[in-house]
């Protein structure tokens, strides 16, 4: 039995918010055009006659059914169904009488409805369960009230209470009303693991039918009466700004309303750590349709000018920093001479163990492997797009972001505008993978409204989505490793470095495990604009690390899982250093878990096979890749896959993100490549981005989940990063060549045409 | 100058209905049923039918609408998502709800159209089959395995 205070997401409990109504903060009835729908998982629910708002977390209804609202913006990684399942487990009530609804965007009410860092559920865990937990025990107050007896003798199970003693029952939709009017309880019991009913149990996707049908979810399917689209357009290459325009041409063709220039921020402007935009100064095409628009935009006419050195402020949650912007156009040839440069110099030291230096000298055997990857765009399935009405009343902004409360706070800032007269809807996103966390095309959306006078759509084309910056940076790294005569790992050594970001994390594993150990890091300054890419950093340390450590256990005569499994023993009995930052039992946890589920050591014949185990992001997660070669091509037959994320909420869908992560890992490894000539990115569409297909996808992911009782860690990313490694490894077993260089097709000699 | 338009006024058969639309014939089908019919289910993805999300059926073939004028259509029957079937029980629509296929879901409604059009001409389609028909819709959150999964499932049941 646990005890949650109420001081988590307290305001969360306050009564009478208001949302029951509709859940509009401002006054803004007469834009409530769009309202998102309630849904029920078995879709055929009878609606109340009354609701009664219990908490922002839920109303239930007189007929005892309830709507539990999930709070954080829903990019397919499941929390729609998974937020709302957490609430009812500790409700107490069936699942089938569960309605869902995308609450309102709403600092007040909830703490952080932010999408990222596969921290969604771990944060929201203990205020996901008091909401339900506090509104059970006012269920229960107006029952015991009711009834005259004692609250402690009122139980509850599946939406009824009951007072065994009387025999009498009521169900939650007779007692709604007076709960309403209940104290919120101080304290409030919250359900052990083991007497779950809703939780761990696999439950489908909420949405499921909304998506199959068709049905308008998406920020691009946004309609509002009189809406004009919207397009901008960019400089066509990094380091490059808007200098002039002709619009002559474009002012009269069919449809289009007006042209204008809007300066999303300048130089000045202190940003938001989530404000990076390389295009500030942009021409806005307002029109009446989307293809009149596209017309429109491919007749302007612009003139670009080159950036000069700039210095910008950035606000990173309260850290104010000052970085360089350099000029100039730059090219991935000339960034990976730099890389190459930059990893034949010292570096900056961020953790040393023991003599590194002395080890390595007196080494029996030393291996030295180096690893890049390119610049890789997100690629949303669904192009950057935001809706905005901008009047004197107020703003009202709807659409896809991972980071609603970034958008807020810059629009506030940038229009001078109080943060309670910005009205946000959160629309499905159509994938994210960090990209929608820069929201700088919901500014962009608030200025042309602002300037036209008009509600606006804002529309990106692929081409302006996959042109626009916020790539996951290119990255190198230069592993060591010392043995000594007995093959033991003696020494190790990471430098590593990228553009313009480090990916280095120095205290994770190996470090811990080996007496002298060296992480280094350097950094080369660019103009392309970089962003969170679904686990940012790790998604090519783990990669590289993996597959380093591969090679280390083939020069030391060892199976690689039980390489890695000696030296998480060792950090786990005898620790180098205090700041290692990942449980080694939970490593080796997963590592033994994909080795007991794959039968390694026992693998088929033709199938070559790879292993990686990884940390990040609070979770763990191990992957063996089987690959067989058809001809001289080589494909992914299998993927076997163990995860430590703690408590698993819905585990089908918790599944169908490892399946994902694991196919987006295979696709990223084997194709995903932005390079850029002369600051312009070489692709701007599918025709020449390689995205993994249908026919590239492994035949079979096999997800186990470790089983234990730890609050739920992080699910998205974790399973992502480690991809890179076990398939690079399967690679070299079955051809013999250690694969550096991302994208791995086309790592001299090419591995596939 | 003054650029001029011709507009044109064109009645186009979809899900069943005839549908008068008064715009340039050089409009995109997909920007026809979005803008101009109120029918969002066909998603825009790329423009230059790489992606597949715009996917519907001319008369039952799986068709890319983002690079199909509006003027190219003339009698042909447009099926779109929000036609396949009356109350979403098509059996592909079935299967991917049983199979939980969605991540983010922007992709589907175009797969799912290329799976009804690959059932409907071949009905017992093997692994390869399968995957010649998907390869041109991407799924960037990576569900083709139940994608396949999803149109095995199908398959079986109509």
């Amino acid at each position: 039995m646990n005890q949650i205070d109420k001081h988590i997401g307290r305001r969360a409990f306050i009564r009478n918010t208001g949302l029951a109504s509709g859940g509009l903060i401002i006054g803004f009835s007469w834009l409530n055009s769009c309202k998102p729908k309630s849904i029920s998982a078995e879709q055929a629910l009878e609606m109340p006659k009354e609701w009664f708002e219990i908490n922002a977390y839920l109303k239930i209804g007189d007929n005892g059914v309830a709507t539990i609202y999930c709070p954080n913006p829903e990019f397919g990684q499941g929390v729609m169904t998974a937020m709302p399942m957490i609430v009812a487990e500790e409700l107490d009530i069936t699942w089938k009488d569960v309605l869902v609804e995308q609450a309102p965007f709403n600092t007040e009410l909830y703490e952080r409805q932010f999408t990222g860092g596969s921290q969604g559920i771990r944060r929201s865990w203990k205020g996901l369960r008091m909401a339900g937990a506090t509104a059970k025990q006012m269920l229960k107050q107006a029952a015991a009230a009711a009834w005259q007896v004692p609250v402690s003798e009122i139980s509850v199970s599946d939406g009824v209470l009951s007072h065994e003693a009387s025999g009498k029952t009521a169900g939650f939709g007779e007692m709604a009303a007076a709960a309403s009017n209940m104290e919120v309880p101080e304290k409030v019991e919250t359900k052990a693991v083991k007497d779950f009913k809703i939780i761990s149990h696999s439950k489908k996707n909420v949405e499921g039918k909304q998506i199959v049908t068709g049905e308008p979810m998406f920020g691009l399917d946004y309609q509002y009466e009189g809406t004009l689209i919207a397009m901008v357009a960019h400089p066509p290459a990094f380091g490059l700004k808007l200098k002039s325009f002709d619009d002559s041409e474009v002012r009269n063709m069919p449809g289009i309303v007006d042209v204008f220039q809007i300066n999303t921020y300048d130089d000045n402007f202190v940003r938001n750590f989530f404000d990076t935009n390389a295009f500030p100064d942009l021409v806005a095409i307002v029109g009446k349709t989307t293809w009149e628009v596209m017309n429109a935009k491919k007749k302007l006419k612009a003139e670009w000018e080159p950036i000069s050195e700039k210095k910008l402020t950035i606000d990173r949650f309260g850290s104010i920093s000052e970085i360089t912007v350099p000029s100039g156009l730059e090219s991935t040839n000339k960034h990976n001479e730099l890389m190459e440069k930059m990893a034949s110099q010292p570096g900056e030291i961020a953790r040393k163990d023991g003599d590194p230096e002395s080890a390595f000298k007196n080494a029996a055997k030393v291996l030295e492997r180096s690893y890049s990857c390119p610049f890789l765009a997100h690629n949303c399935m669904e192009p950057m797009n935001f809706f905005a009405h901008v009047t004197d009343e107020g703003i009202k902004l709807a659409g896809p972001s991972q980071a609603p409360s970034i958008i807020e706070s810059t629009l506030a800032s940038r229009l001078d505008v109080p943060a309670e007269k910005i009205e946000i809807e959160m629309t499905r996103m159509g994938g994210g993978f960090g990209r929608r966390a820069y929201g700088h095309y919901a500014i962009e959306a608030a200025l042309i409204s602002k300037q036209a006078k008009a509600p606006i759509k804002l529309v990106y084309s692929r081409e302006d989505d996959m042109t626009f910056g916020i790539y996951r940076p290119s990255y190198q790294a230069t592993y060591r490793a010392a043995l000594d005569e007995n093959n033991n790992l003696i020494a190790f050594h990471v430098k590593s470095g990228g553009v313009p970001e480090s990916p280095l994390f120095a205290n994770r594993f190996p470090a811990g495990a080996v007496d002298n150990y060296l992480a280094e890091q350097w950094v080369i300054n660019s103009n392309i604009t970089i962003g969170a890419f679904r686990a940012p950093r790790s998604n090519f340390t783990a990669g590289v690390e993996q597959a380093f450590l591969d090679e280390v256990a083939e020069a030391a005569g060892k199976d690689p899982i039980d390489f890695r499994l000696e030296l998480l023993k060792r950090v786990k009995e005898n620790p180098v250093g205090e700041e290692n930052d990942y449980e080694p039992d939970r490593i080796a946890g997963v590592l033994k878990l994909v080795k007991e589920k794959s039968n390694w050591g026992q693998t088929p014949p033709g199938v070559h096979r790879g292993v990686s185990a990884y940390f990040c992001h609070n979770s763990y997660a191990a992957h063996v890749v089987d690959v067989v070669m058809d001809g001289d091509q080589p494909r992914v037959e299998k993927v076997t896959c163990a995860i430590d994320c703690g408590i698993v909420i819905n585990p089908d869908a918790a599944s169908l993100m490892a399946e994902g992560a694991i196919v987006d890992g295979i696709g990223n490894a084997m194709y995903g490549n932005m390079s850029f000539t002369d600051g312009k990115p070489d692709h701007s569409n599918f025709d020449t981005y390689k995205m993994i297909r249908q026919n590239e996808a492994p035949k079979k992911i096999e997800v186990h989940f470790v089983q234990n009782e730890i609050d739920p860690t992080g699910l998205g990313e974790p399973p992502f990063p480690p991809v890179f490694g076990a398939l690079a490894n399967a690679l070299y077993k079955a051809t013999g060549r250690r694969f550096t260089k991302q994208p791995f097709s086309t790592d001299k000699p090419p591995l596939v045409g | 100058m003054p650029i001029i338009t011709i507009m044109a006024k064109l009645n186009l058969k979809i899900n069943g209905q005839v549908k008068e639309v008064d715009v340039d014939p050089s409009t995109p089908v997909l920007w026809v049923l979005r803008d101009h019919l109120n029918l969002v289910g066909t998603k825009y993805g790329c423009g230059i039918a790489q992606c597949g999300a715009c996917t519907v059926h001319l008369d039952g073939t799986a068709t890319r609408s983002c690079m199909l004028s509006v003027s190219m259509v003339g009698n042909s029957e447009i099926t779109t998502i929000e036609g396949l079937s009356e109350n979403g029980d098509h059996p592909v629509q079935k299967a991917w709800m049983d199979v939980d296929v969605p991540q983010c879901g922007y992709c589907q409604a175009g797969q799912i159209m290329t799976a009804a059009a690959l059932l409907d001409k071949n009905p017992n389609p093997n692994d390869e089959e399968i995957e010649m028909a998907m390869n041109g819709n991407i799924c960037r959150c990576g569900t083709y395995l139940r994608i396949k999964k999803a149109v095995k499932i199908a398959s079986e049941n109509s």
